[in-house]
This record gives C-alpha cells, sequence and structure tokens, in this order.
C-alpha cells in the first residue's frame, strides 16, 4: 500500500470523510473516490451504480465497490439526482483504480444545493484527515 | 528434525473433460432394454445434454490425477482455525455405505425403515447428552443451515408470546453466517465488540439489550479461541429483558464433557458434524448441523420429528408449533451415520479425551510459537489459538505470505484474516488427532519460516513454489468471471 | 483409543511446557461456575468389530432392493451407479479436504467443481450454474429469494405440481420475510393451470416443476409466454434430471432459474441426503446467484488454474447482505454427480433416459391393461399418477409385507387423490418385476 507521500491528492477537488471526491464541472458535480481510498481497496473487480434519475441525499449509499475479498459502500458526498453514470465502470472496473479521478469517475449530480460542496474538505484538510487514521 | 514434509514430486497434467474422449465412446453399462421402445412427443423432445464421451479408464485417470492436487487430512496436518480438521475415521465411511442405508429411499413407511429412524433417535439423544440441552433436530443440513434453524426458532418463539422483535446482538468475532443467517429472519444485527481480553463484558451487553432486540449469537468458545468467561451473566441479561442466546457451537470440539451449554443459559445451538463428531468435509460440503435446544424451544423444531414408543419408531407431524420443514426429507442422514459411528467408537470418556487433548495442543502450540508470532492475546486458549504477522511488518511479510510458505513445508495452512477483530490473524486449531512429533514439526517450520521472513523475504513473497500451481490471478477471476465452458 | 495419538508421556511433556499440571488444570479460565459437567451418559465405547455388527444389525432392518422392490421415486430415484464412480469419489483427497480457500493446494477439488458447473450448465440448458446446495428443496427457495432480489417485488406463485415437500422448505424460508407464497392450482390433464396467473399481480416469480410431482411434462412454452407477459422470472424446479437426457432443458424453453435436485446422478438415496442442491442462470444474474462459485484464470507463471470466486456476494464477505447464508455446498456431492455425467457421457444420458421413459411407459400401460385408470393424460418420464380401486390402502399394506413397495400415497399431500398413488420405474426395475407388481395389485 501507498505511504501517505506518495499518494496523489489533486486540489482541484472537494473531499468527503468517506473518502469520496467531487468536482464542479458547469452545473453539475462529479464524483469518484481518492487514491488513498482505492489503494485501500486494491484491485477493483466491480462497481454498482444507481440509475440514472435516482434522488439521493447527503450521506445516503450510491452504490457499492468491490474488490476480490472486500466490499464498500459509496455515499453521496451531496445531495442530489444522479445525471450521469459512468457506463465504462462496467467492463472495465479497474479504471478506479487506474485513474481514479479521470475516467474512474463514477457519477455525475445535479446538486439540490450547489452549496453543500463547500462544507467538504479541501486537499490539505483531507490530507490532515489521513495523517490521523 | 526430520527432513522437510514437503517436497517435489512428478505432478501428472490434466486436461478438462471435455478435452478428452471421443464420440462413441462410453463409461457407463447402459442395460439392455427388456421392454418396448415407445417415443415420446417430438413437441417435447430435445437434443440431450452436450457431455463428453469418455472411456471408464478416460474417467478414472481423470478424478485419480485431479485428487492427486488436493491437500486433505488424509495428506497431512490442517490446522485450518474454526474447522476443526480432525481425522475422518475410515470405519465411519464404512457404515455410511451399508446397502441397507445407502439403498433407502426416505418416504419409505416408517415400519420400513427402523435401522435408520432408530440411529437417528439415538444420534439426537447423544447430542442432547453431549451438550446438555433437552432436544435435537437433525434436518439442518449444514453449520449455516443450524443458524438459520436457531434464527427461525428464536422468531417463531417470539411470535407465539405476541412479541416481535427487530434486532439481534452479534459480536465481533462472529461467523459471517451468523448476520447472514440472522437477516433472512428479518432481524438487524447490533455489532458489539470484545473487550481488551477478547471476551464480551457483561456492561457491553447491557448497554444494548432492549425490549427491541430478540436475543444474541455468541460463539462460545470464541473464535479467537477463548472462553467467554462472562457468559452466565450475559445469559441472565438477556433473559431479563425477555431475549434468547443462541450459541454458534462450531468450537463445541474443545468442551465435551467439561461444559453443560444448558445449564450456562444457552437456549439453542447448533452443531457441526462435521467439526466436533469427525464426518468429513468432503472439499467443501456435505456437512451437517443438528440444532439442540431447551424447553422453551422444543416445541418449536423443525417436523417431522422422531418418536419412540415401545422401541418402535415413528415420524410426527404433530407439532402445531413447529417452524416446519428445513430440507425436503430428513437432512443428511449419511453424514450422520459417520456422526453416530463416531460417537459409539468414542464413548463418553473418548469424547471428554478428545476436547482435554484437542486444548493441550493448542496450547501447546501458543506456548511454544509466542516468542516468535505476536499473540494478540496472552492467556490459555481452548482448542485454537490466534497469532498475527505483527512481528514480521518490518520485513514487508503479510500473513499471507506465511501461510503460503508453509505449504513448501508440507502443511495445510491455518486460518488467515479471520476472525477480524485480530488484523493480520493466523488462526490455529490443530485438534486432538495430531501427535506431538507432527506438531512439533509444524511449530519448527513456522519457526524456519520466521526466520526465512527476516532473511530471505522474497522466499515467501513468490511461494509457494512446490504446488501444482503457485499463486492465482484472482482479480481477473473476478473482473472477467469464467464460470463454465 | 486410535484416533488420539497421545502416550501418558507425551501428554506431560506437553504440559510442562505449558505450565499445567494435569489435563484438567488446561480448562482453568472456564469459570467454576460453567464446568458443572457430569459424566456424559452415553453408551459404552465399542471396538471396530463391535461397531460393524451394531451397524449391520440397524441396516438390516430397512427395506431396500433387491430384497424389496420399491416402485417409489417422488424426488429419490433409483439408479445404477458405476463402481467407478464411488471409487473415485471415496479417494481421501477428494473426501477429507476443506472448502477450497487455498487454491495451490486445492485444484483437484476446484477443476472438478468447475467441470461440475460446466456439466450442469449444459444439463439445465442455463449460461451459470453454481457449485451446488443442499438439495433440491433449498435451491427452491433460494431461488425464489434470488428473484426477489433482482425484481424488488415481493411475492412469488408456485405451482401445487412443484413436490410437497419442496414447497414446505419454501414456506418455511419465507415465513418470516413478510413476502408472499401464492399457489397455482392443477388441471385435469396433470399440468399446472398456468391461466390462473391472469388474477395475481406483482408478481417476482413463478415456479413451476417439470417433469411435475405427478410425473407430468409441463408445458414450459406456453408458461414461458404467459410468466413473461407478467415481467415476472420463470423459475424451473426440478427433481429427476436424467429427464433432461430425452426432454428439452428449461433453460433452453427460456426459464431464468432453473433448479433442483441432482440425487439421480449418481448419488445414493440414502434415506434422502445428501443430495445435490443444482442451481443456475442467465449470467446476467450472477452477481444475485446465491452460494460459492469457482472460476477459471492463471497462476503467476500463466499456468490454467482455478479459484473461488464472485465471493463478494457471500456471508464471509457481505455478511448481512450477503445473496444467502450459505456457506458450504454439498462440495463431495456434486463431484460424484460430475463423475456420474462424465461416465454415462451424452450418448449414454440420452441412451439411458431413453430406457428410463420406456420402463415406465411400459409398466403404465400394463396397468392400464390390467383395468387402473391413469388419471392424467400428460406425457411422462418415469413417474406416473396410478388410481387404484377404492379401499386400495388395505391391499398396499400386504403388499409392504410381500415385500412391494407399490408407489407413493397421494392423499396425505393432496387430499382430493384418494386411492392415487405415485409410481415410479428406472432402468433398474426390470420387466419380470414391473410384471409382478401389476399381478399383485390385482385388478
Amino acid at each position: 500500500m501507498k505511504e501517505i507521500h506518495e499518494l496523489d491528492l489533486p486540489d482541484d477537488v472537494r473531499y468527503a470523510e468517506d473518502h469520496e471526491w467531487v468536482r464542479s464541472e458547469g452545473s453539475k458535480l462529479v464524483v469518484g473516490i481518492s487514491d488513498y481510498a482505492q489503494d485501500q481497496l486494491g484491485d477493483i473487480v466491480f462497481v454498482e451504480l444507481p440509475e440514472v434519475g435516482a434522488k439521493l441525499s447527503k450521506g445516503e449509499a450510491f452504490g457499492t465497490v468491490e474488490s476480490v475479498k472486500a466490499v464498500s459502500e459509496l455515499y453521496m458526498p451531496v445531495g442530489g439526482t444522479i445525471a450521469a453514470i459512468n457506463g465504462k465502470l462496467e467492463e472495465s472496473p479497474e479504471l478506479v483504480n487506474n485513474q481514479p479521478y479521470g475516467q474512474g469517475w463514477m457519477v455525475e449530480v445535479q446538486p439540490g444545493d450547489p452549496k453543500e460542496i463547500d462544507a467538504l474538505m479541501t486537499q490539505q484538510a483531507y490530507l490532515e484527515m489521513l495523517k490521523g487514521l | 528434525m526430520n527432513k522437510n514434509l514437503g517436497t517435489t514430486g512428478l505432478i501428472l497434467n490434466e486436461p478438462l473433460l471435455w478435452e478428452k474422449g471421443s464420440k462413441g465412446r462410453t463409461g457407463f453399462s447402459v442395460p439392455e432394454s427388456d421392454v418396448d421402445a415407445s417415443p415420446l412427443d417430438s413437441e417435447l423432445v430435445g437434443d440431450g445434454p452436450d457431455f463428453p464421451d469418455l472411456s471408464e479408464v478416460d474417467v478414472v485417470r481423470h478424478y485419480t490425477r485431479l485428487s492427486t492436487w488436493n491437500f486433505g487430512v488424509d495428506t497431512g496436518m490442517y490446522p485450518l482455525g474454526s474447522c476443526t480438521m480432525k481425522y475422518n475415521p475410515k470405519t465411519n465411511e464404512r457404515q455410511a455405505r451399508l446397502p441397507g442405508f445407502a439403498g433407502a429411499h426416505p418416504l419409505l413407511p416408517p415400519q420400513l425403515a427402523q435401522g435408520a429412524l432408530e440411529l437417528m433417535y439415538k444420534l439426537e439423544r447423544y447430542l442432547d447428552e453431549v451438550t446438555g440441552m433437552q432436544a435435537t433436530s437433525l434436518q439442518p443440513a449444514a453449520g449455516a443451515h443450524g443458524e438459520l434453524a436457531g434464527m427461525l426458532l428464536i422468531y417463531a418463539y417470539h411470535k407465539h408470546r405476541g412479541d416481535q422483535r427487530s434486532k439481534i446482538i452479534i459480536p465481533d468475532t462472529a461467523h459471517g453466517t451468523n448476520p447472514a443467517s440472522a437477516a433472512l429472519c428479518g432481524y438487524r444485527p447490533v455489532p458489539v465488540k470484545s473487550n481488551e481480553n477478547g471476551v464480551l463484558s457483561v456492561e457491553t451487553i447491557e448497554a444494548v439489550m432492549d425490549a427491541e432486540t430478540a436475543g444474541i449469537m455468541v460463539t462460545n468458545p470464541n473464535t479467537i479461541g477463548l472462553f467467554e468467561d462472562h457468559i452466565r451473566e450475559i445469559c441472565r441479561v438477556i433473559h431479563d429483558k425477555g431475549g434468547l442466546v443462541y450459541c454458534d457451537g462450531a468450537n463445541m470440539n474443545a468442551i465435551m464433557g467439561i461444559v453443560d451449554m444448558n445449564e450456562i443459559g444457552i437456549d439453542v445451538l447448533h452443531l457441526n458434524l462435521h467439526k466436533t463428531f469427525s464426518t468429513p468435509h468432503g472439499g467443501g460440503g456435505p456437512g451437517s448441523g443438528p440444532v439442540c435446544v431447551n424447553d422453551k424451544l422444543e416445541p418449536f423444531l423443525p417436523v417431522p420429528r422422531i418418536v419412540e414408543k415401545d422401541g418402535q419408531y415413528n415420524l410426527s407431524e404433530d407439532f402445531p408449533r413447529s417452524i416446519g420443514k428445513l430440507d425436503t426429507f430428513h437432512g443428511h442422514f449419511g453424514v450422520m451415520i459417520k456422526a453416530y459411528s463416531y460417537i459409539m467408537s468414542m464413548g463418553a470418556a473418548g469424547l471428554k479425551k478428545a476436547s482435554q487433548l484437542s486444548v493441550l495442543n493448542a496450547n501447546y502450540i501458543k506456548e511454544r510459537l509466542k516468542s516468535t508470532y505476536h499473540l494478540p492475546h496472552d492467556r490459555p486458549c481452548m482448542h485454537e489459538v490466534v497469532f498475527n504477522d505483527q512481528n514480521l511488518q518490518a520485513y514487508k511479510i503479510t500473513t499471507l505470505d506465511v501461510a503460503k510458505r508453509l505449504m513448501d513445508y508440507g502443511f495445510h495452512p491455518p486460518t488467515v484474516y479471520f476472525p477480524l477483530v485480530v488484523p493480520g490473524a493466523i488462526m490455529i486449531e490443530p485438534t486432538e488427532t495430531e501427535c506431538k512429533q507432527d506438531i512439533d514439526r509444524f511449530i519448527e517450520a513456522m519457526q524456519q519460516i520466521a526466520q526465512e521472513a527476516k532473511e530471505d523475504p522474497e522466499l515467501l513473497k513468490s511461494a509457494p513454489h512446490r504446488s501444482k500451481v503457485r499463486r492465482l490471478d484472482e482479480t481477473t477471476a473476478a473482473r472477467k468471471p469464467c464460470l463454465a465452458n | 483409543m486410535r484416533y488420539l495419538p497421545h502416550t501418558p508421556q507425551e501428554i506431560d511433556a506437553m504440559l510442562q511446557v505449558i505450565g499445567a499440571g494435569s489435563l484438567d488444570d488446561l480448562f482453568g479460565t472456564i469459570p467454576k461456575s460453567c464446568c458443572c459437567r457430569l459424566d456424559m451418559d452415553l453408551p459404552k465405547a465399542l471396538t471396530e468389530w463391535e461397531l460393524n455388527e451394531h451397524m449391520d444389525e440397524l441396516a438390516s432392518r430397512m427395506a431396500v432392493s433387491p430384497e424389496y422392490k420399491v416402485f417409489m421415486g417422488a424426488g429419490s430415484y433409483d439408479h445404477y451407479v458405476p463402481a467407478s464412480a464411488q471409487y473415485l469419489t471415496s479417494r481421501s483427497e477428494f473426501v477429507t479436504s476443506y472448502t477450497p480457500y487455498q487454491p495451490e493446494i486445492s485444484q483437484g477439488t476446484l477443476q472438478a467443481i468447475y467441470e461440475y458447473q460446466t456439466l450442469a450448465t449444459r444439463l439445465m440448458g442455463v449460461e451459470v450454474a453454481t457449485a451446488s446446495h443442499y438439495d433440491g428443496s433449498t435451491a427452491l427457495a433460494e431461488s425464489l429469494l434470488m428473484a426477489i432480489r433482482v425484481t424488488g417485488k415481493k411475492k412469488v406463485a408456485v405451482s401445487r405440481l412443484v413436490h410437497p415437500l419442496y414447497r414446505r422448505v419454501v414456506q418455511t424460508y419465507f415465513d418470516p420475510t413478510g413476502y408472499e407464497v401464492v399457489e397455482l392450482p392443477f388441471l385435469q390433464n396433470g399440468r399446472t393451470d398456468i391461466q390462473a396467473l391472469d388474477s395475481v399481480e406483482d408478481l417476482a416469480a413463478v415456479a413451476l416443476q417439470s417433469p411435475n410431482f405427478f410425473g407430468c411434462i409441463e408445458d414450459l412454452t406456453a408458461a414461458d409466454k404467459a410468466i413473461h407477459a407478467k415481467q415476472a422470472l420463470f423459475v424451473v424446479s426440478f427433481t429427476e434430471p436424467l429427464a433432461y437426457g430425452l426432454l428439452k432443458s428449461p433453460g433452453s424453453l427460456n426459464a431464468d432459474i432453473v433448479c433442483g435436485e441432482g440425487q439421480s446422478l449418481g448419488l445414493p438415496r440414502s434415506f434422502g441426503g445428501p443430495g445435490l442442491g443444482m442451481l443456475g442462470s442467465s449470467m446476467k444474474y450472477v452477481r444475485n446467484l446465491p452460494g460459492r462459485l469457482v472460476g477459471r484464470t492463471k497462476d503467476v507463471d500463466g499456468r490454467d488454474g482455478f479459484v473461488l470466486t464472485l465471493a463478494t456476494r457471500e456471508q464471509h464477505i457481505r455478511r448481512e447482505k450477503a445473496t444467502s447464508n450459505i456457506c458450504t455446498n454439498n462440495s463431495l456431492c456434486a463431484t460424484t454427480a460430475a463423475v456420474y455425467m462424465a461416465s454415462l457421457g451424452g450418448s449414454g444420458f440420452r441412451r439411458l433416459a431413453q430406457l428410463n421413459h420406456d420402463k415406465a411407459e411400459y409398466l403404465k400401460k400394463e396397468l392400464q391393461r390390467a383395468g387402473h385408470a391413469i388419471p392424467f393424460d400428460t406425457p411422462t418420464f418415469n413417474e406416473f399418477v396410478v388410481r387404484f380401486p377404492d379401499g386400495f390402502e388395505d391391499r398396499y399394506q400386504q403388499l409392504l409385507e410381500k415385500k412391494i413397495v407399490a408407489g407413493l400415497p397421494l392423499e396425505c399431500h393432496y387430499p382430493e387423490l384418494s386411492d392415487h398413488y405415485l409410481l415410479c420405474a428406472t432402468e433398474t426395475a426390470s420387466r419380470t418385476d414391473m410384471d409382478s407388481l401389476v399381478k399383485e395389485v390385482g385388478s
């Protein structure tokens, strides 16, 4: 597993305590899991995502991510409606391992409250949290 | 020290079944017909299954070669914690194969099946006696099925009293089957932590037990190999709030003739005949998971139940509060024969001695390995002992590497990464049927592996080296499942 | 005791290492209040030879072939099993190993189960089959729970012609869940009244058995249309897999889930267990399947090998959210079934299935000729219902004394069917035995 200084933690996204990240793209928010999360899980073999159109509130589970011997729930870092899902993950779940902030994105959300993202952690705050784990 | 048990020999490759054979061969002697052929409506007729055609020799060589790639208890020591891989006596196999048993139709009228019914009736009474419980049903087909039976009984008990409850307490040391079985009855598991000594404390249970909680699922001795020493008080707390205590009896092998489960407050427990009572595991089943209950739960046991009157045995459905049937017929009768045969061979003194020696073997391993491997709970254990990989972390060696390297030494690895409360757990259950020499050899192998971890860690990381195949790509297997040809 | 290897000297030496004075001292951590055990009251231990005598005596009080002629199937069938099948699956390496959690030293079990899965998919006509379940009834219960997970609906319909004991097991599994089971009645031709579905809404699944409990072959083509029109999953159960040597497989007739009992595939009847629960479906439901699966992969050197896979569905990982609480499969039984299917081969399986059909047809026609009614005129495989004259029960009892079991009385499961008996004739029933049955039942 990676040491903390080896982690890729970009500063153009916000982070949630459950290790999801959120990036603003126009009026929408894109959500995935952090490099730390994918590294802890190991080789990801399956990602289960919600239906487009599902309305989910902050903290609600929107899917699961599976490695060979573990399953983790994915939680909404912000509330909103699922506007799109990353269909590529069905065939290629390894994208989450290889490009967690790029092609490994999971869902696109039309946020209920666009300000909700401001409550999430910055790169620095997230790094501090990881150091404390 | 004798030579390392593990070595390499001539291992033969063997293709898949359908890569062998030739259309028109057969390994079966189909009887000549003595009746007229009778065609079936062609609308209903299919092509028949696409099976390969093989000769008897093809089939015999195929499976003989496959068998040599397996490690069994008959091959060597199999200290798989929580699984009680004791020796499986051969006489038991003989008994199960007697034509009177093997050829018996399950729906024979009882007067034509007295031998089987008597055996089952007596086995139930013997299991009552071993556990101290009041009544037993042999219907559950495996341990998890016995757990499900236990949960259904608890559910039926509360329902009968008009007191339906929604939760069940499950300690963090539990087998995964516990919460899964509880969930089938709609119970939401309430997890509780064990204390720094690796057991449950009474206060923890008091804090969560309430009138909404159906009861608790405990494993005793628990999965860390420790006896839950507050079990009596815990049972009292549960009972005071109207709950019931389910005990996972997977670890009964430690306490036969020593602890009376009824007396300490257990309401229902399941046994694994394939653990404590020596029936073989068969590469993952068939097992058998009888469920034993006290007087509170007896009316709810599965039907039909075997009843006796004047030496005649019968099947009775006359138990109106029963949870119903758990499998098509009577459960895994073939497995019951083996457990019965084991109890008849051991007697009371033999069973107690088995428990004592299983505990002796585990404590002996604990004492001799605790200076080498980290022991999270250094106190006398029952029939299994849990170490972890903490002392090896400096060399970036994990529990998995130790397990894989043990294969090269000719041992089946212990259970690894369970229980979950001990990170990197190495759970060793030698069982009573291992002799001192073999245990010493195992201990020395473990010590040598620890030494190798320091001197040549790569040797461990790339282990095993002497098996038919080496470490397998489980990631691709799960990403792109290939489950049939 | 021959299974306990310790000598007194070895025990002393080990106790010394531990620092305990006696074997009893080892239990010092158990509170006194819990060590209340009096001696267990069990029979005196027997020697191996005494045990043989005792077990022989018990087994002698069982009515089995060839002394008894048992014309009864009803979920448990008498078939010839080649000596090689029993011999191979008695090999210690298969018998005394655990679940193949360490694949490097379990390739024998793993390849055998992978091959079983493949043979099972070909037999049932599905894309994926599990490594097996306890028996046909629990496989059906698990299939229906699976359909509920897949569809999100909470009601299932089960034909009354599904084995009555299977239906009782389904009831036990469903009782605490709040899910509903409705029963579909049967028609005068011995098939399920599929039109009864018209009045039922919101079904997760509809389960039929074919051949059904009366031995009749269901019209699965019609069922497929009716069930799928209801957006329910089509579940087909079976008790006699040999039938698919002759009949179209349920999967080929669009069943979504196929499940049943594999005892016929080389397993002894053994008073009802262990059997073999078979379960398969199309790949799109693979992540909802209950129970173990073996998959093919490669090792680090690129050699072919097998592993347990998709384990995240299972209880040891997903705990209360698992697709089932099942942990074991009936691995050795599945291996036996694979050996049996491989021994027969496609050609042998077909011939044996045809022979079963012919034998049962012979018995049916002879009984008819003797004046007995065959109440259901639908084609059957190796079982069928016959209606004997009123009050046949006494004669049935007399025949038991003559060591003939003239089928299964149906009245206990279907109160409206007094004097109806379910008879079975497999390849083991000789013409002579069948003729003598016909003679003995009278006319």
